[in-house]
């Protein structure tokens, strides 16, 4: 288990005030100018050393991705963008640090906002977190007043900070799509390239980064690198809140080691699975968007990047959905292929046409109301929608069905059966009443 | 860096610009690429996914309408990146995507007016499975209304966004969406409010199925079964390039075709929709007033009264040619007056003053009209391109969008599509304009065009408009060796070749304000109906034209002429391009081609002209064997040919510039000729489009 | 998605923002450049909805519009894309029901059967115009699944009394406390933490630190920078750290019945043991049923065996099982030592009343 010692949210459950005074007693701002003064490179240096990889689901090294940003600011400003657009089903981390360890981010803004030689910065936070928008606002207004942020403020470094938010839309959490929602559009993806670190907000250099991601940036560089790779497996360094929800007897969030392994982390912090180990069904381990892994093979998986990849998975958000074993599996699918079509915006024709395909076989496929051969049909269309879309939501609307066909067919198969015994027995009569 | 990027495309090496859509470097090697939402003059979409090819190594195939070539990266060995655009991969895609296209598209190609020009239906026999997977219900989308000229079949919508991306592109008019999202997108206006667009049309050809189509074609005919005839456009003086699409006598349909210099592939609602003008209050027969009273009469009887009613003292007849007369019509008459003797003839019935000096640099658009997509600055001095060329008005809008054209303007203010600086009402605004911030940056532009609209010509001080408008461009370096960045926008297709015949006053005759106030006894009216006819008193009015408009209702002899469509005939467009039309339908019944009727009228005038075919009067018109007139080739813009001449101050200006405002000359911009007026079409557009003015109660 | 429309009847002709939303609205047009106000289209429309009883009519559109000279099409494609506006009415409390998976598993699916029968159909405003509910995805709450939001706040871990509880309340007017609806804070276990407890973490001590590691001065001890997203030295850190093995985890199974071969450290001695002198090793925190198994097999089945581990033997054993560092991180060997002595831990008072699940024989 991680030691409270090394835990960088330290208010995660919201059990001290979020405000600026006890942020500080935390541990927060302390050292900004510091940081600061070292300059861009001194800070993307350390990012790339910590190892630390993007928490917003993809896993990009997030030192990597600052360097990308133009060396010179020329006529075009640059712009750092926080997704606080927190929508994959499963996930609810970012709310955490957002109403209880606000000023941790926004320190995190400013010290990644030197590291690309931005003055200003986007947070854009989903338009359901009402609350935790008013806490993050509070935290600005704290921040300003006190001239950590702003004009000529103590850490040395001109910075402006503004929250905007979202409507109700999961695209949006999207780099893209954010982007253009920010300015007042539909949230429909962009072509890449252009990249944002070219054309971004504005069609100004941009970077877009999760609120995780940024707001340990600062606990980093006071610790040190070192530290931070100190957790986890290589290439998978850190720690990393986790969400567990779904059939565990203590659904939480918490901030453990990388590289944990599942039991440990559902054994330490969750009370264990529903009904016990072997009541295990099957894990979504990295939001609704990863493909679900049999009980066998996650119970004592590394909960990291690389394993989980492996288990033809992903890491993810770390939101990890447990469904035991009194789950119906082909309904929670079903459920998720119908978030996706809900959510899908309709720009580009696999994801706008397919979404809406694949809920609704899955929907009868619930029933068993469906042929064998449409399970091969159903796992064709999952193909023709993946890899073919503008942005990933195709690809994420086709795992999740992918991986229910790998590891369940059967089940699939069953229901089909089940569904036709009734009427198997009775054929002459349906087919005559026909 | 070099300007040139390698590719290897399905085995074959090229080089393409680095600019270059990896679609057109398919192209240039000869792969055929299909696609739904690309279109060369709008932005990327990428959206329908049809245009997916293989790189080699990509871990997904490419949209290559979005790729740009220079953002490629060769292969690791440095050898050009290897492209694929047929092979299993590549067709295993685009059969995926034309499946999705095709799940919810309703089946019903048999009742569709796309039927046969369809894009999704020939893409689908290429790539398109034989049956279908999808066993679920399809779905079906609430048809949209659009306004009378575009009908909505929502089903049949792909998303591709071609028509929501050209109305607030290339009409500059934001009125068209995608609402919702997911499978419930819809394209529709706000709250189904008719498109006010007069470009509108366009999204008809735009969409590659059947969900926009034509509502006053709705139903006529396939496409199959029409003879189409390719010919050019009178509805304004720009000579639009345009295919008549006739089914029997009658013209079913008119479509744009391409002409980059003049129309790119766009056509005004005017141009695409009067057709049912040509059907409708047609001159079929000759008429002869009797007792205050119009009865049919015969060509002889006709001509007969028209002889009696020019054998009075020559100075006592006045000529005025309309809007749409041709080369021919014009050459005919004005040769058969000047041979009885009048002088009083005149082709400007708005009183234009420009003409008579017989410079046609100094009536015409020498910039041309593609020429403003290499201007840095537009002055535009009372023309109103919106109206009076709207499809140009497009290019303009292109250039401020695309390559930051700075537009001025002077005149009565107006919303031209594009962000303008307003620089006053009227002529005085010119002897001003050099002091103004905009006058300055003209001065220091590389390629400034000035662009005097009729509105500013009308005038009393019309002349004097011109003059202070040519002497600006030759201050501020519109006149150069290789750029003649000054112009006359006209509106009327027959005004340039009218005058280019000479079809003014000659010596000491009437223009068409004294011709028309009363002191003649007879005048003839060449299609001429947006003219103040009130005050002609007794005067004998002979009218020789198609409809039955203004002119017709005043007339005591009627001379049934063809319209565009009906003949071949010549037109000079405001550029100065000498262009024909062809014919798609015979003239309506009894109606003869303009230039036929003087001929014959001279034969019973005893004037017999000189030619008695049209070929050979184009023969007269194109001058002798070796000669170059205005008529010698076809097709072409003078431009920068006439720089010499425009450096010539002109010396006869004396008015002064006055402060009074430019008029709008287009009041309704769906009502300015009598085959508009006739057009059912029209009246519907034209009655949305008050609507839309009169300005509703404070809320 | 159901076709979004406007409500054009209930919307009338005028709208006008509350005299003391102008400041609110100040604030967000404040925020984006003077040429980017189109930015502040969602904020807008979102003050307009809340000045407009919660939904969005179609004269509160044309207003936003305006003020940001927008065309109307192009806000109305934003209505209608973003699936907070409403544009039917609403009722005072109008809830949204959080349907997706998470809390789909955790029971959603009969509190949306408490809104029918309390309330109606989705979208169905009562009588006295008090309630009205629909169904949105996931509102990212999932670790208090199943939720609902009701207006501005999340009420979380319901169950169907409760639910019925807190519509009952807003039925008669009654505020309900919103939150968690069981005996948690925010996110943590329900029931009480037990991390985040050193005062350490939050008397200030954390700032004694007064000069940041690895500053380019320091250089010539620190590690190389930009080689270091894949340390090759473990770092001082409270884990044992692994050493990468090839990638062959796709099978990540604790027990191996195959021997293993060249295991670091020293294999713990074995001994034979009568089913009776058996311990039962689940009491330890950290050995569940799986790893007691293994445990027997290596021929480990007492306290007394643990506790006298060597760090070689704690080595081997990681090794074998494959979780490096977790039986020190765990503390096995004292929990062991305290329990061969005949003593308790906290966890073993929980293992012996029952409360730990995964500490329970499989038989049960």
């Amino acid at each position: 288990m991680l030691q409270d010692k090394d835990r960088i949210f330290t208010n995660l459950y919201g059990l001290h005030s979020p405000d600026l005074e006890s942020a500080k007693k935390r541990g927060a701002w302390h050292l900004t100018k510091e940081m600061l003064d070292q300059g861009p490179d001194w800070i993307c240096d350390q990012i790339k050393a910590s190892g630390l990889r993007g928490r917003g689901g993809a896993g990009f090294p997030t030192g990597l991705k600052w360097t990308f940003m133009p060396k010179e600011v020329r006529e075009r400003p640059h712009y750092l963008v926080v997704n606080a657009d927190e929508s994959e089903p499963g996930t609810c981390k970012d709310r955490e640090i957002m109403r209880h360890d606000p000023h941790l981010l926004i320190e995190g803004c400013m010290v990644a906002s030197r590291a690309m030689r931005a003055h200003k910065c986007y947070v854009y936070i989903r338009g359901e977190y009402i609350n935790e928008r008013h806490a993050l606002e509070k935290a600005v207004k704290e921040a300003y007043e006190a001239k950590l942020i702003g004009k000529d403020n103590v850490n040395g470094w001109d910075f402006d900070l503004y929250v905007h938010h979202g409507a109700g839309a999961y695209i949006c959490g999207e780099e893209t799509a954010l982007l253009e929602s920010l300015e007042g559009k539909k949230g429909q993806p962009r072509l890449k390239p252009p990249f944002p670190a070219n054309a971004g907000l504005y069609g100004c250099p941009t970077t877009v980064n999760n609120v995780e991601s940024i707001a340990v940036a600062p606990t980093i560089l006071r610790r040190g690198a070192e530290w931070f790779a100190g957790f986890g497996r290589p290439n998978n360094a850190g720690t990393k809140l986790f969400c567990i929800s779904g059939h565990v007897n203590k659904p939480c969030n918490v901030e453990e080691e990388m590289s944990i392994t599942f039991r440990e982390l559902i054994d330490t912090h969750c009370g264990g699975i529903r009904g016990g180990w072997d009541n295990l069904k099957a894990v979504i381990p990295g939001g609704s968007s990863v493909p679900m892994v049999p009980a066998e093979q996650i119970m004592d998986a590394y909960m990291d990047f690389d394993t989980l990849r492996d288990l033809k998975s992903g890491l993810g958000t770390a939101a990890v959905i447990v469904m035991d074993k009194d789950t119906d599996l082909i309904k929670a699918i079903a459920r998720l292929a119908y978030f996706y079509k809900h959510e899908s915006c309709g720009q580009c024709t696999p994801c706008r046409e397919g979404t809406g395909w694949m809920w609704r076989v899955m929907e009868r496929m619930v029933k068993g109301e469906a042929e064998h051969d449409e399970i091969e049909t159903l796992l064709d269309v999952t193909k023709q929608v993946e890899g073919h879309t503008i942005c990933a939501l195709g690809d994420a609307a086709a795992w999740p069905i992918q991986g229910l066909i790998r590891h369940f067919r059967h089940e699939i198969e069953e229901r089909i059966n089940q569904y036709r015994l009734p009427r198997a027995m009775v054929q002459g009569a349906v087919v005559a009443a026909e | 860096m070099s300007d040139t990027f390698k590719l290897n495309i399905d085995g074959k090496d090229i080089e393409v610009p680095r600019h270059y859509t990896l679609m057109q470097a398919c192209e240039e090697a000869g792969a055929e690429i299909p696609r739904f939402c690309y279109h060369e003059r709008l932005s990327v979409a990428g959206n329908c996914r049809m245009c997916l090819v293989e790189w080699e190594g990509a871990p997904k195939p490419i949209a290559s309408c979005a790729q740009t070539v220079g953002d490629m990266r060769p292969n690791r060995d440095g050898s050009a990146p290897n492209i694929r655009t047929k092979g299993d991969y590549v067709d295993k895609a685009r059969n995926g995507v034309m499946e999705f296209l095709l799940i919810n598209h309703p089946l019903d190609c048999p009742i569709c007016d796309q039927g046969g020009e369809c894009d999704l239906q020939d893409q689908a026999m290429a790539y398109g499975r034989a049956g279908s997977r999808y066993e679920e219900n399809k779905r079906a989308v609430e048809d949209k209304y659009m306004g009378p000229l575009v009908k909505t079949i929502m089903t049949r919508c792909i998303q591709c966004t071609r028509c929501v991306r050209f109305s607030a592109e290339v009409a500059g008019v934001e009125e068209l969406g995608m609402i919702s999202r997911g499978e419930g997108a819809e394209i529709t206006t706000y709250l189904e409010k008719s498109l006010t667009s007069e470009l509108s049309g366009n999204v008809i050809d735009l969409c590659p199925v059947g969900a926009l189509t034509s509502k006053p074609y709705a139903f006529n005919a396939r496409p199959w079964e029409l003879r189409k005839t390719s010919s050019i456009d009178v509805m304004d003086a720009m000579g639009a390039s345009i295919r008549v699409d006739a089914k029997g006598d009658g013209v079913m349909r008119i479509l744009p075709e391409t002409n980059e210099e003049i129309n790119e592939e766009w056509l005004s609602d005017k141009s695409r929709f009067v057709w049912d003008g040509l059907a409708r209050q047609r001159l079929d027969k000759p008429y002869i007033r009797e007792n205050g009273r119009l009865r049919a009469a015969t060509w002889g009887e006709a001509f007969a009264a028209a002889k009696e009613a020019l054998s009075v003292s020559a100075d006592k007849i006045g000529v005025v040619a309309g809007d749409l007369i041709e080369v021919e019509q014009a050459k005919a008459a004005l040769d058969l007056f000047r041979a009885l003797g009048v002088n009083s003839t005149d082709c400007r019935p708005a009183g234009a003053k420009y003409g008579t000096d017989g410079v046609r640099e100094r009536y015409i658009l020498n910039g041309t009209l593609a020429g403003v997509e290499e201007a840095d600055m537009l002055l535009l001095v009372g023309a109103n391109p919106r109206v009076e060329a709207a499809v140009w008005n497009a290019r303009i809008r292109k250039t401020w969008l695309w390559a930051d054209l700075k537009v001025g303007r002077i005149g009565e203010a107006a919303d031209l599509t594009y962000d303008h600086e307003w620089l006053g009402q009227g002529a005085d605004a010119l002897t001003n304009v050099r002091d103004t911030d905009f006058g300055k940056a003209l001065a220091s532009a590389e390629r400034p065009m000035i662009v005097v609209g009729e509105g500013a010509l009308c005038g009393e001080d019309g002349e004097a408009v011109l003059a202070s408008a040519l002497k600006l461009a030759n201050e501020v370096g519109a006149i150069k060796e290789d750029w003649a960045g000054f112009g006359v926008l006209h509106n009327a297709a027959g005004r340039v070749g009218a005058l280019d015949v000479g079809f003014v006053p000659a010596d000491d005759g009437a223009d068409t304000a004294a011709i028309l106030s009363g002191g003649m006894e007879t005048v003839v009216l060449l299609g001429a109906d947006e003219v103040d006819l009130s005050s002609l008193g007794d005067s004998k009015v002979i009218y020789v034209g198609s409809h039955g408009d203004a002119g017709a209702a005043r007339a005591d002899i009627i001379l049934p002429s063809a319209a565009y469509t009906e003949m071949a005939a010549t037109y000079v467009n405001t550029e100065g391009r000498v262009q024909m039309t062809s014919r798609a339908v015979q003239p309506k019944g009894e109606a003869r081609e303009g230039w036929a009727i003087f001929r014959a009228l001279s034969d019973v005038m005893g004037k017999t002209l000189a030619y008695d075919t049209a070929d050979a009067l184009r023969g007269v018109l194109r001058g002798a064997e070796g000669e170059s007139t205005v008529f010698s080739g076809l097709g072409f813009a003078p431009g920068v040919r006439g720089i010499e001449a425009l450096k010539q101050p002109m010396t006869s200006a004396s008015a002064a510039l006055t402060s009074v405002s430019f008029g709008a000359v287009v009041d309704d911009f769906y009502m300015t000729n009598p085959i508009a007026r006739a057009s059912k079409t029209m009246a519907e557009c034209s009655a949305l489009a008050s609507a839309l003015d009169t300005p509703v109660a404070a809320e | 998605m159901a076709l979004r429309r406007f409500d054009l009847e209930a919307g009338g002709d005028t709208f006008a923002f509350k005299p003391e939303t102008e400041e609110k609205i100040a604030f967000w047009r404040g925020k984006y450049p003077a040429e980017k106000q189109r930015s502040a289209v969602i904020p807008l429309l979102w003050l307009a909805q809340k000045d407009n009883a919660g939904w969005l009519s179609e004269p509160a559109m044309r207003e936003v519009a305006d003020r940001l000279e927008m065309p109307y099409i192009r806000v109305y494609e934003v209505a209608t894309f973003y699936t907070m506006f409403r544009l039917q009415p609403v009722g005072k409390y109008h809830i949204q029901l959080c349907g997706t998976t998470p809390c789909q598993l955790r029971g959603a699916d009969r509190l949306k059967d408490v809104c029918k029968t309390e309330i109606g159909n989705p979208m169905y405003v009562t009588d006295d115009g008090r309630l009205s509910w629909e169904e949105v995805e996931c509102l990212g709450a999932c670790v208090n699944a199943p939720m609902v939001q009701i207006n501005d706040d999340y009420y979380e871990d319901l169950t169907e009394d409760s639910l019925q509880e807190i519509i009952g309340k807003l039925k008669n007017g009654v505020e309900a406390q919103a939150g968690p609806q069981v005996d948690r804070i925010n996110s943590a276990p329900e029931g009480g933490t037990a991390i985040l407890t050193d005062p350490a973490l939050f008397d200030g001590s954390r700032n004694e630190v007064s000069r940041l590691p690895n500053l380019a001065e320091d250089k010539a001890e620190a590690p190389e920078a930009s080689s270091a997203a894949k340390p090759e030295e473990a770092a001082p850190t409270n884990t044992k750290r692994e050493v990468p093995k090839d990638s062959n985890t796709g099978k990540t199974t604790l027990i191996s019945n195959k021997e293993k071969e060249n295991l670091a450290g020293e294999r713990p001695e074995t001994v034979e043991v009568t089913a009776e002198e058996q311990d039962d090793l689940k009491r330890i925190k950290g050995i569940g049923p799986k790893n007691e198994d293994a445990l027997n097999e290596l021929g480990v089945f007492t306290f007394k065996q643990i506790a006298a581990w060597t760090p070689e033997n704690v080595d081997w054993v990681e090794d074998y099982m494959s979780f490096p560092g977790r039986i020190e991180r765990e503390g096995w060997i004292g929990q062991a030592k305290t329990l061969a002595e005949g003593g308790e831990t906290e966890f073993s008072k929980r293992v012996d009343a029952g409360d730990v699940p995964s500490s329970q024989d499989d038989e049960d």
